[in-house]
C-alpha cells in the first residue's frame, strides 16, 4: 500500500462520512460509497488540495472508483 | 370554505437556550443571552457583541457527512424542527405526506458562507468554490433540507422580507392550510449572519447597540439609554395544523392562530410610518374577528433602536384605543435575545404561545429609566402572572413591511 493510496482513502473517509473498511481499491463512489455527483466535484477538489494538483475538469469526470484516483494522482505526481 | 389553524408543536434555537423549555425557562426569568462575540475577531469592529447560540453541536442532529453542505441558519431549522416535531408528536406518513408543507422564514441566508467564499475567490479563484456554495447559502433551503429530512411532500418556499419573514412565513401558510391546500405547514424562521458582513454592515447604518462593556444591558428597548439593535442568530419552528386534522389524531393545541395582517409603509427603505405597523395589526384584529378590547398581550418588535420602538408603542394605541392601549401588557423578549432578523418571527411566536400556556408575561428587560414617550405597560424588569386569552406578535422589516399574528387560547 503506497503512502498516495492511503492518503486518497484517508480523504475518501473524511469526505464521505463512511468506515475505512468500505473503501476498497474498486469501490465506486457513487455506487459503493453513497456520495452524488456533488460530492465528487467536492472529492477531487479535495485531491487537488492534498497534492498540490489541478485535475482539469475532462479528466475529473473519469475518477469514479478508488483505484482510477489512486492511479490518476500517482501518474500526475511522477508527472 | 375557511378552515381553523392551531398551534401543536413548537421548536427553538436561540440566545437563550437550544431547546423550548430551556429558552422559555431563561425569559421567564429575565435573563440575557447577549455576549462578547466568539464566532469572529471582532475587536476591530463599533460593535463587538451579539446573541450567539452557545453549546450546539450540528451532529446531534445531522449526519456528520452532511453539515458542512450546509450554512448554519439550516442546522438551526434542522434541530429546531425536530424538537417541533416530536413536540407535536407527528410523524409524516405517505398517507397525507403530499398535505405536508414547509415554509421557514429566512431573512438573508447563508452570509457566513458567502463572507467566506468571496474570500476564496479572490484569492484562489473560481476553481476552489466548493460545489455546496449555492446549496449551503440560499435561503429557501432551510426549507428544503427540512422538507427532505422530514418527509414533507406538500408545499415548499420560503418567505423573505427582512425582519418580519418568520411572520410572514407564519401568516402566509396559515392561508395555505385555510384554502384547503395543506392540513400541516412546517413554519417559522430561521438566520445565522453573526460575521463581520453583517455586524459591519449594520454597524454602517449605525442600527447596533455598541455597549460592548456590558453585552447583557445592550438591548435594552424603551429605556432612554437603548442605542440600537443587538444581532443575534437562532430559530423558531411551529407546527401549524388544521383543526380537524389536529383533534382527529388528539394533538395538544398551545393555540389558534386566528389573525393575520400585514401592510406596507410605502415610505422609507429603514425610518418606520405610524400608520404602516397600526394597519397591519387593525387587519390582523380583523381577520381574527377580536375587539381591541380583547387584547391580553403584545409580544412587540421593540428591538431597542430609538426611532423604532416608540413608534410601535404609538402604533400600538392607533390600534387599540387609547384606553385599551393602556391595558394591555406589552414586551419585548429581544431585550433578552437580541434580534434574530428573519427568524424574531417564530422565536417571538414560541414565547407568546408558551406565555399563553403558562399565563405568563414575560418582562422587557434593562428598563433602567423608561423614555418618557414610553407610556404603555411594557411590563417592565420582571415577568408577571396574567391570563392571555389573545395574544398578538408584531414583526416589522427594513423596506417598510408589517406583519402581525393574532394567537388566541383554545
Amino acid at each position: 500500500m503506497s503512502d498516495v493510496a492511503e492518503r486518497v482513502k484517508k480523504i475518501i473517509v473524511d469526505q464521505l462520512g463512511v468506515e475505512e473498511a468500505d473503501v476498497k481499491d474498486d469501490s465506486n463512489f457513487i455506487d459503493d460509497l453513497g456520495a452524488d455527483s456533488l460530492d465528487t466535484v467536492e472529492l477531487v477538489m479535495a485531491f487537488e488540495e492534498e497534492f498540490g494538483l489541478e485535475i482539469p475538469d475532462e479528466e475529473a469526470e473519469k475518477i469514479t472508483t478508488v483505484k482510477i484516483a489512486i492511479e490518476h494522482i500517482q501518474k500526475a505526481l511522477n508527472g | 370554505m375557511s378552515h381553523r389553524i392551531v398551534v401543536t408543536g413548537l421548536g427553538t434555537v436561540s440566545p437563550c437556550g437550544n431547546r423550548v423549555d430551556q429558552t422559555w425557562d431563561n425569559i421567564r426569568n429575565g435573563r440575557s443571552g447577549i455576549a462578547t462575540i466568539t464566532k469572529f475577531d471582532a475587536s476591530t469592529y463599533t460593535t463587538q457583541i451579539a446573541g450567539e447560540v452557545k453549546g450546539f453541536d450540528p451532529a446531534d442532529f445531522i449526519d456528520k457527512k452532511e453539515i458542512k453542505k450546509m450554512d448554519v441558519f439550516i442546522h438551526y431549522a434542522l434541530a429546531a424542527t425536530k424538537e417541533a416535531m416530536e413536540d407535536a408528536k407527528l410523524t409524516i406518513s405517505e398517507d397525507f405526506a403530499e398535505e405536508v408543507g414547509v415554509s421557514i422564514g429566512v431573512g438573508i441566508g447563508g452570509l457566513p458562507n458567502i463572507e467566506y467564499y468571496a474570500g476564496v475567490l479572490k484569492e484562489r479563484g473560481p476553481s476552489k468554490i466548493t460545489p455546496f456554495f449555492i446549496p449551503m447559502t440560499i435561503s429557501n433551503m432551510a426549507s428544503g433540507y427540512v422538507s427532505i429530512e422530514f418527509g414533507a411532500k406538500g408545499y415548499n418556499a420560503t418567505t423573505t422580507s427582512a425582519c418580519s419573514s418568520a411572520n410572514h412565513s407564519i401568516g402566509d401558510a396559515a392561508r395555505i392550510i385555510e384554502r384547503g391546500d395543506a392540513k400541516v405547514m412546517i413554519v417559522g424562521g430561521t438566520e445565522s449572519t453573526i460575521c463581520g458582513m453583517a455586524i459591519g454592515g449594520f454597524g454602517a447604518m449605525k442600527a447596533l447597540s455598541r455597549r460592548n462593556d456590558s453585552p447583557e444591558t445592550a438591548s435594552r428597548p424603551y429605556d432612554q439609554g437603548r442605542d440600537g439593535f443587538v444581532l443575534a442568530e437562532g430559530c423558531g419552528i411551529l407546527i401549524l395544523e388544521e383543526y380537524e386534522f389536529a383533534k382527529a389524531r388528539g394533538a395538544k393545541m398551545y393555540g389558534e392562530l386566528v389573525g393575520y395582517g400585514f401592510s406596507s409603509d410605502a415610505y422609507h427603505i429603514t425610518s418606520p410610518t405610524t400608520d404602516g405597523p397600526a394597519r397591519a395589526m387593525k387587519m390582523a384584529l380583523k381577520d381574527a374577528k377580536l375587539d381591541p378590547s380583547e387584547v391580553d398581550y403584545i409580544n412587540a418588535h421593540g428591538t431597542s433602536t430609538p426611532a423604532g420602538d416608540i413608534n410601535e408603542l404609538k402604533a400600538i394605541k392607533l390600534t387599540l384605543g387609547e384606553e385599551n392601549a393602556k391595558k394591555v401588557s406589552i414586551s419585548s423578549s429581544k431585550s433578552m435575545t437580541g434580534h434574530l432578523l428573519g427568524a424574531a418571527g417564530g422565536l417571538e411566536a414560541v414565547i407568546t404561545l408558551k406565555a399563553m400556556q403558562e399565563g405568563i408575561v414575560p418582562p422587557t428587560i434593562n428598563l433602567e429609566s423608561p423614555d418618557p414617550e414610553c407610556d404603555l405597560d411594557v411590563t417592565p424588569n420582571h415577568a408577571k402572572k396574567r391570563e392571555i386569552k389573545v395574544a398578538m406578535s408584531n414583526s416589522f422589516g427594513f423596506g417598510g413591511t408589517n406583519a402581525t399574528l393574532v394567537f388566541r387560547k383554545i
